[in-house]
């Protein structure tokens, strides 16, 4: 019943939501919403059992396929990070400004949904079906309040997710065909025996989709360029929680499914996502826009996880399941930074910033502790997740993890780059005039710190919380 | 006793909660507050590590678990503290010079604002708290923690007057540098990981017998990139002369006495991995002594005061480097504790006199300070003639032993040893002579305000001198007298099992003194060589020929731009521009334009999206069944 309600308040809220005219109002009502929505999702992972939180009920039964949605504990994890994140994107940004912002809240508000089901359905095409809610909205919202390009962006955007999202789709039919039962339901596909070549071809139907989402090289195009265009609410969504989808879905359905494939294709996909995590933090040496290195610093750190997932053992898997939490933590407190610098100085441009910590000490020192975490620095919630990825990437093999730690030191090249263009140096006539945050931005900030902090230092809740998860698709995966 | 070891973190503790009032009270504290508090908790951990040193006797030891860090299934890391003889001396190298250090800083840094002193007392109190951390690690991984977190207060102390860019390179450098070798750090962890299934040193240590040595030359390989990094060695020392650009007590404590020693920690704590891969031993010897003669030969031409001692500190972790990769692990940790007292005297007094310039570091404008600055000059003095190595001062007992080790090892190792030694001597009474001795060089201006510095820095300088003097006396070789030798004593739980594995052959009392004899004469040669020379004629001409090759550091930093910072910033444009951009978004763009073009065709034939939306979904389905037909 709480999962059924964690989809419903931002699918009721967001109607709602349309209706309201007056912006100060329909801003309160969204972050009511999303504060509703993370107490009942404490609610729902304090009390796990099936009983509260699995729901089923007959949707399309000539199809197979049922309204069905429970919590393990991986979506545990992504329910909690989705809950997080709205309320500290909506405080975040409550000082942007949005023309019709009753269709931009209760388009957010639908996004949460979408993600919120996609994370908690376990009904094939109830996940397709949320998966494209998600996505949607994120169209619109791209293409209505984005920056001047918006119109050939979300173009391309389409077309990449469109083409993953269709031939996924008819993965899932192909799938619901060779499917004795004829049912969508996840129990059901997950006692397939499906032989070696249709787990091939279906593999590719699939991870196509899951890799233009999270994404890895080089099905990565359309995101910088979206992550820059976007209204920066909207980036943070897709950035810090939507990009999570796709590596849900490999865990929830590509892994289980087609265990074979997997197997036999880990070298690509490892390779893959290895030479696109150098590869991108190479082109974010040579960035001056700010959202431009945060996307493809973002391409690099999901390439790793994209990596880690397929090298399917303890320490590499457990590393995926914490660095997805901490990864969409800290991708938010970099956007809240930029939203900040680009709001006060009206420039992402690094070469047009300088100095700003003589003049907002508070600003630089949080965001340079964000920064930090960006680059996994001990002590820092990103280290754990990266610390156990790599470990676990190096029992997969040792040169792949060579090749990848390349990106560690790469890593340290574009963001210190960064802390010394925007902070360091002198002020010019543009940032003379800083000011430093105000308390409200300070809070948002700090709390993105201690939570870095605190799971830096205590990483064992978020371990905890996934450890099941991660037992399951390892023995999956022998 | 192993009750009250368990307290241990209270070490580390102290520091923390300076760092975090300092931090978080900059704009209210005054400078005074921030002073007292700065070092009030260096001096608390002192007396705290003081007493625990006491109670490390007869290889008493605790391991104290903390709570659990990082665990997976086939995992587990907690966050443990070992303390042992190896830890504790390092503990009050730290707490010790440390404490000398923020107090001295207390007066260098006056003259910064009260939020900006605040800021500098924290950086430095969280720099303390991550080198104690370092030490106290039971595992790789919490010594990981330190040893980036070293790293980390290096970068910001470094760039303290953050205005300044070519100050931010400087800090960036040290990072990036640290980084490089912080990933061979990493893998070495990895691969323990693999092959001990843990990173505690206990049960590391325990499994390395037996193991395949290949496997340990691998991990211990990777393990001395590291120590390259953070204790800079070829061929990523040259971050090091460049962190100069930090206040001056910086470069005392950690570019000097504190976190380059990170790397000789490593290795002793790790001393039986290095013990059971002979080959590793060797590149570690030759790594380091190759380290010591190249930054000495660059020393000899440098004019910039805190360069030369910069050079001169890269040139004595290489003769550490060498005493490890000999065997003589006691050596080398007693050449860090002796090289802590003289080098953190010789850059505080660097400082002292910078202090009395008005910021001048460049010798040929100095001269004849002798007089006006006493105390300064004569500590200067004493920690001149403790690195040179003449006895009984500190670093002749301490340099005599990883001498004699290297003698035993390769007759060649000893020569080239003792020519470096020269080398130091010559280069450090060339910068004596042309500071202290002669006439002053500089303007009326500085000459009229010449002063010496207040008691909080002459202190610092007194204390330092004396354990300068006599810091070499817990380490007395057995020619002179039998078991007078406490450190080895002290250590010797630490290194009982690689003193069980290798074989040694002690040198007879006729050979150990005459090599004592030769490497001090031809010392003293230098020095008065240096002395007559440089107080009549000092060099005040840019160096021209071979001179020049020297000053300008043999061009490596050109070379590393060339080889290295310039084509990864091609590949990189390359990577933006062509393949990015041309390439895969040229593709993209490519079907997308397809996309409209046939949809504008198929427009015409049908009436809008929504047709092509279910003429494509026609298609797919068709494309379904075709794959079920040939399937």
């Amino acid at each position: 019943m709480l999962a059924l309600l964690l989809i419903l308040i931002p699918l009721v809220t967001g109607i709602a939501a349309f209706f309201i005219r007056n912006e100060k109002t329909v801003k309160s009502w969204s972050l009511l919403s999303v504060i509703l929505t993370l107490g009942i999702s404490f609610i729902a992972i304090y009390h796990s059992d099936a009983y509260h939180t699995n729901f089923s009920k007959e949707w399309l039964p000539d199809l197979g396929s049922s309204f069905s949605l429970g919590m393990d504990a991986m979506g545990k994890m992504l329910v909690l990070l989705t809950a997080f994140a709205f309320p500290i994107i909506f405080i975040a940004t409550s000082n942007s400004t949005y023309k019709e912002a009753n269709q931009f809240y209760g388009l957010m508000l639908f996004s949460q949904a979408g993600l919120l089901g996609v994370f908690l359905s376990t009904d094939l095409l109830l996940f397709y079906f949320f998966w494209e809610l998600a996505l949607v909205p994120a169209y619109f919202l791209c293409s209505k309040w984005g920056g001047e390009k918006r119109i050939a962006v979300t173009f391309k955007f389409f077309i990449y997710t469109f083409l993953g999202s269709l031939i996924m789709l008819i993965g899932i039919l192909y799938l619901y065909m060779l499917n004795p039962e004829k049912s969508f339901a996840m129990q059901s596909i997950y006692k397939m025996q499906l032989n070696n070549r249709a787990q091939d071809i279906l593999f590719w139907m699939f991870f196509l989709a899951f890799a233009i989402k999270m994404p890895v090289f080089p099905f990565h195009t359309w995101q910088p360029d979206t992550y820059e265009q976007s209204p920066t609410a909207t980036t943070m969504v897709l950035s810090g929680v939507m990009v999570k989808m796709g590596l849900f879905a490999v865990v929830r359905w590509l892994l289980p499914v087609f265990p074979h494939a997997a197997k036999g294709f880990d070298n690509i996909v490892i390779g893959l996502s290895v030479v696109g995590m150098v590869y991108a933090s190479c082109i974010a040496i040579v960035q001056d826009d700010l959202k431009r290195l945060v996307a493809y610093s973002s391409i690099a750190h999901i390439g790793l996880m994209c990596a880690a997932l397929f090298a399917g053992n303890n320490n590499s898997v457990q590393g995926v399941m914490i660095q997805m939490f901490n990864h969409g933590i800290n991708i938010i407190g970099l956007w809240i930074g930029v939203e900040l610098i680009e709001r006060q100085f009206g420039t992402r441009k690094m070469s047009e910033l300088g100095g700003i910590a003589q003049k907002a000490p508070a600003l630089a020192i949080l965001l340079v502790i964000v920064a930090l975490a960006n680059v996994a620095l001990p002590l820092t919630n990103a280290f754990v997740g990266e610390f156990l990825m790599f470990s676990g990437l190096y029992q997969f093999n040792i040169w792949y993890t060579v090749v990848a730690g390349i990106s560690i030191i790469l890593a340290a090249i574009y963001t210190l780059n960064m802390i010394q263009k925007v902070f360091y140096g002198n002020t010019n006539s543009l940032t003379e005039g800083a000011k430093d945050i105000n308390w409200n931005e300070k809070l948002v900030l700090g709390f993105v710190v201690i939570l870095i902090f605190a799971l830096g230092v205590f990483p064992k809740p978020l371990i905890e919380l996934t450890q099941d998860s991660v037992n399951t698709l390892v023995s999956a995966f022998k | 006793m192993n009750n009250i070891l368990n307290y241990i973190w209270l070490v580390p503790l102290f520091p923390l909660i300076g760092f975090l009032i300092n931090g978080l009270g900059r704009n209210y504290l005054s400078k005074t507050m921030v002073s007292i508090i700065g070092c009030g908790v260096l001096l608390a951990s002192f007396v705290v590590s003081f007493y625990f040193f006491t109670g490390i006797k007869d290889g008493n030891h605790a391991t104290v678990n903390l709570f659990d860090f990082i665990y997976t299934g086939t995992l587990n890391i907690p966050f443990e503290l070992q303390v042992d003889a190896l830890s504790s001396l390092f503990l009050l190298i730290i707490t010790g010079v440390g404490f000398l250090i923020h107090l001295y800083s207390t007066a260098y840094m006056k003259e910064e604002s009260s939020a900006h002193f605040a800021r500098y007392f924290s950086y430095l109190n969280l720099f303390v708290f991550s080198m104690l951390l370092l030490v106290l690690g039971g595992n790789y991984v919490i010594m990981f923690i330190g040893w980036e977190g070293v790293g980390l207060c290096s970068y910001l102390l470094i760039g303290y007057w953050f205005k300044n860019t070519e100050y931010n390179n400087a800090a960036k450098k040290a990072f990036i540098f640290n980084r490089i070798g912080d990933l061979g750090f990493l893998l070495a962890v990895f691969w323990m990981i693999q092959q001990f299934g843990s990173v505690s040193f206990a049960e590391v240590f325990s499994k390395a017998e037996g193991t395949n040595v290949a496997v340990l030359t691998g991990i211990t390989l990777l393990l001395f990139a590291g120590a390259t990094g953070k204790s800079a060695q070829i061929p990523l020392y040259t971050w090091l002369p460049d962190a100069m650009a930090g206040p001056t007590p910086v470069s005392a404590l950690i570019h000097a006495a504190t976190m380059v020693t990170a790397g000789i920690y490593m290795i002793a704590r790790s001393n039986v991995l290095y013990t059971l891969a002979p080959v590793s031993q060797s590149v570690v010897a030759i790594v380091g002594l190759a380290t010591a003669i190249l930054a000495a030969t660059i020393a000899i031409k440098q004019n910039d005061i805190k360069k030369v001692l910069a050079y001169s500190t890269v040139s004595q972790l290489g003769y550490m480097f060498l005493g490890l990769g000999v065997g003589a692990y006691t050596g080398a940790v007693f050449h860090v504790m002796t090289h802590a007292f003289f080098k953190a005297l010789l850059f505080l007094g660097a400082g002292s006199v910078i202090h009395a310039m008005h910021h001048e570091q460049d010798i040929r404008k100095m001269g004849g300070l002798k007089n006006k600055l006493p105390i300064t000059h004569i500590t200067f003095l004493l920690g001149c003639i403790a690195i040179a190595g003449i006895p009984p001062f500190s670093g002749f007992f301490s340099k005599d032993e990883i001498l004699a080790a290297a003698y035993e090892h390769n007759k060649v190792l000893w020569v080239i040893g003792v020519i470096g030694a020269m080398m130091t001597a010559f280069y450090m009474f060339r910068l004596y002579a042309t500071t202290f001795l002669g006439k002053f060089r500089g303007t009326d201006d500085q000459e009229h305000h010449l002063h010496e510095s207040p008691v909080a820095m002459t202190i610092p300088l007194i204390v330092l001198a004396i354990l300068s003097v006599v810091g070499g006396l817990i380490g007395i070789p057995k020619v002179f007298a039998e078991n007078a030798h406490s450190l080895e004593q002290f250590l010797s739980p630490i290194f009982a099992q690689s003193a069980t594995l290798a074989e040694t052959h002690p040198l007879n009392h006729l050979t150990e003194y005459l090599l004592m004899a030769v490497s001090v004469g031809l010392t003293l040669i230098a020095i008065i060589y240096a002395v007559n020379r440089y107080s009549k004629k000092p060099e005040l001409q840019d160096a021209e020929g071979f001179g020049k090759v020297l000053a300008d550091k043999w061009y490596v930093d050109e070379l590393y731009n060339a080889i290295i910072s310039k084509p990864l910033k091609s590949i990189s444009i390359f990577f933006n521009n062509i393949i990015e951009k041309s390439g895969i978004d040229g593709f993209v763009n490519g079907i997308g334009a397809g996309v409209q073009y046939t949809s504008r065709q198929l427009r015409l034939l049908q009436s809008g999206q929504v047709g092509s939306y279910i003429l494509l979904m026609v298609l797919g389905t068709i494309i379904l069944f075709v794959i079920q037909l040939f399937l």
